[in-house]
């Protein structure tokens, strides 16, 4: 049985609404955060990022976290997907305590179980759209052969066949999102954490990476958990969470 | 091939900066070569004597000469095998610019004493029976085109007068480290037209040369050899015939310090250099290194593709500053004359060209390697946008 979460959750679209309150019973939760806390020293003053924070996550569920600038929300994030370290609390995802993860340990954790996608897409420049989505893949045990063949699937999944051999800068904004895209569900992970994904994008291209993140979710049954600032990114999510000041409020 | 393909792109991706680095380098490392061949060239003459010769000077200055009857007497110290003389002549060929080494030499002895110095049987017979033959090593034969039956006149600036003679032979080194750039004549023909000219110079030789029996026995033959001299008007000073030249090495250390100083110096200001083009290349690359490490990479990956980068870039400065190394050295030696006689890249210089390439490259990205590995994913990853 999975805790009852100390979050303030408002709802997106009714129909999501809807989806996500019948999900809930049977779905156990892929995310499990307990008196999470995060704080950062500075000479003797102690900041508080995050304060006790208690959420769950459900497995196939797909998330907004919203705030204003400086609410924590993408410290939450950064430590959802195994990047940062919480300073208290407990933090398991798909029943691993990941805080307690060896930095290593924890690398290999996220080669394997977290997708990202950045509000600033974070392409390698020097490697082609090919290289970037087959970035995560040099890790595994993959043949060469495997690894074409899932970069080709990823890529025409985007939409981007066509742009395999063009380097970032070759790009528009909304392509390079995608190859993005490509590259954080090339491992097929088990969680997809997207940082602001639409905030350095036009509107009517952000709507189409919001969604192409939405298809993640409802054909390939991704959890998705999405830090932004933008009301209509929200509205695609099953949950809104609402962070203010390092604490979740209704 | 994903990583040396990252790799090489990374490096490459300033072109420019990445293309003044590698010739910073190139020029160091050529730098470094050449002040080091200057070096070796300076202790050539030293790393190739023989143990099993001494060499019986005055012990006041090798200016002052010895009788030439002391050879009578050394010949009877025990451990003593033969002796040789030779005077340095110091003759001009037609030009002051035309500088090589000129020796008088007891030819027979002289030449039986110096097995290193190889010239066909006949035109050491050809020397020999011509008392105003003379032998040069191949390089200076080279150098000035003499073959043999040539007349080359020297003109004497220690014994007046111009002294014509006729080339009999050219010898070769039987090492790679043999002089060959070395000019000699028969002592006799010197000796009988300063006797005529000023007896009182005559029947002097500036160097006596010894024999030994046993290379193990020079300690002990120098000082019985100058024990023998003590108290005369010519007291002699017997050393083996490398620390003889290695006094004239000596005579110009302070020289030789500072050119090895400068050569290090240049290595170390390559390596700031580089050290602030890899430390630039990271930094700008921090946010790349967090996206490596939100991806799953290590913190070693990171810093492998650091060193591999700095290590790539100095590697390949290096190769080039070696292979310039070669013509540069040709064409400094070829500029000298024959002024450093034994000029010539060793393998111990190409290896410490190359080691030096790898201590640029391994320095030049330690901190940067270090600091990128260590930085956190989070702060990496706020320095992109």
């Amino acid at each position: 049985m999975t805790p009852e979460p100390r979050i303030a959750v408002h709802t997106g679209t009714a129909g999501a609404r809807a989806r996500g309150a019948a999900d809930e019973a049977a779905t156990p939760s892929l995310v499990a955060i307990r008196s999470l806390s995060k704080y950062y020293v500075r000479g003797d003053q102690v900041i508080p990022v995050l304060v006790d924070i208690d959420l769950d996550v459900r497995a196939g569920e797909y998330i907004a976290l919203m705030g204003p600038s400086g609410s924590g929300k993408s410290t939450l994030l950064n430590l959802i997907a195994g990047i940062d370290k919480p300073s208290s609390g407990e933090i398991r995802v798909a029943g691993v305590d990941i805080g307690k993860l060896s930095d290593a340990d924890l690398a290999l954790w996220r080669a394997a179980h977290v997708g990202f996608i950045f509000q600033f897409y974070n392409l390698m420049p020097v490697l082609t759209a090919f290289g970037n989505v087959e970035l995560p893949l040099q890790l595994t045990s993959l043949s060469r052969g495997e690894r074409r063949e899932r970069v080709q699937t990823a890529l025409a999944l985007v939409g981007l066949s066509d742009r395999a051999t063009h380097l970032p800068n070759e790009l528009s904004g909304g392509q390079q999102q995608r190859v993005a895209i490509a590259r954080a569900l090339i491992t097929d992970p088990t969680l997809i954490v997207a940082d602001e994904p639409t905030g350095d994008l036009d509107r009517s291209t952000a709507e189409e990476i919001l969604g192409l993140v939405e298809r993640l979710n409802a054909e390939l049954g991704k959890t998705v958990i999405m830090v932004t600032h933008d009301p209509k990114a929200a509205e695609k999510a099953h949950r809104l969470v609402h962070l203010e000041k390092g604490v979740l409020v209704d | 091939m994903f990583f040396p393909l990252l790799v090489l792109r990374n490096a490459f991706r300033h072109k420019l900066r990445t293309t003044l680095t590698i010739v910073g380098i190139v020029v160091a490392i050529t730098a470094f070569g050449l002040l080091r061949t200057i070096v070796d060239a300076w202790y050539a003459g030293a790393n190739a004597s023989s143990s099993a010769r001494l060499v019986t000077r005055s012990s006041v200055s090798l200016v002052f000469a010895l009788p030439l009857n002391y050879a009578q007497k050394i010949r009877q110290v025990p451990g003593v095998a033969s002796v040789a003389w030779a005077n340095w002549f110091g003759g001009v060929y037609l030009n002051e610019r035309n500088f090589f080494a000129q020796f008088a030499i007891s030819a027979t002895n002289y030449l039986d004493m110096y097995p290193e110095f190889l010239l066909p049987d006949a035109e050491r017979k050809a020397f020999l029976a011509d008392r105003v033959g003379a032998i040069a090593g191949r390089k200076l034969a080279e150098k000035y085109g003499w073959k043999v039956g040539d007349q080359i006149p020297l003109r004497g600036t220690i014994y007046p007068g111009t002294w014509t003679f006729t080339l009999r032979g050219i010898y070769d080194g039987a090492e790679e480290g043999t002089d060959t750039s070395t000019f000699f004549f028969h002592f006799d023909y010197l000796n009988e037209a300063i006797k005529r000219q000023y007896p009182r110079r005559g029947d002097q030789a500036g160097v006596l040369i010894e024999q030994l029996r046993d290379p193990e026995e020079a300690a002990a033959v120098s000082q019985a050899i100058d024990a023998t001299f003590r108290n005369s008007l010519a007291e002699t000073l017997t050393e083996t015939e490398k620390a003889f030249q290695l006094g004239f090495v000596a005579m110009s250390e302070a020289i030789l310090l500072a050119i090895q100083a400068v050569s290090y110096v240049v290595i170390v200001i390559i390596m700031a250099v580089m050290a602030n083009t890899m430390a630039m290349t990271a930094r700008e690359r921090y946010g790349e290194y967090a996206t490596f490490k939100a991806l799953g990479f290590s913190n070693g990956f990171v810093a492998m593709l650091i060193f591999s980068e700095s290590l790539g870039i100095a590697l390949l400065g290096g190769v080039l500053g070696i292979a310039l190394t070669f013509p540069m050295a040709e064409a400094f030696a070829s500029s000298i004359g024959s002024i450093l006689a034994g000029f010539k890249v060793s393998e111990e210089t190409v290896a410490a060209q190359m080691m030096a390439a790898l201590v640029i490259g391994t320095v030049a990205a330690a901190i940067p390697a270090w600091n990128a590995a260590r930085v956190r994913i989070v702060d990496g990853l706020r320095a992109i946008g």
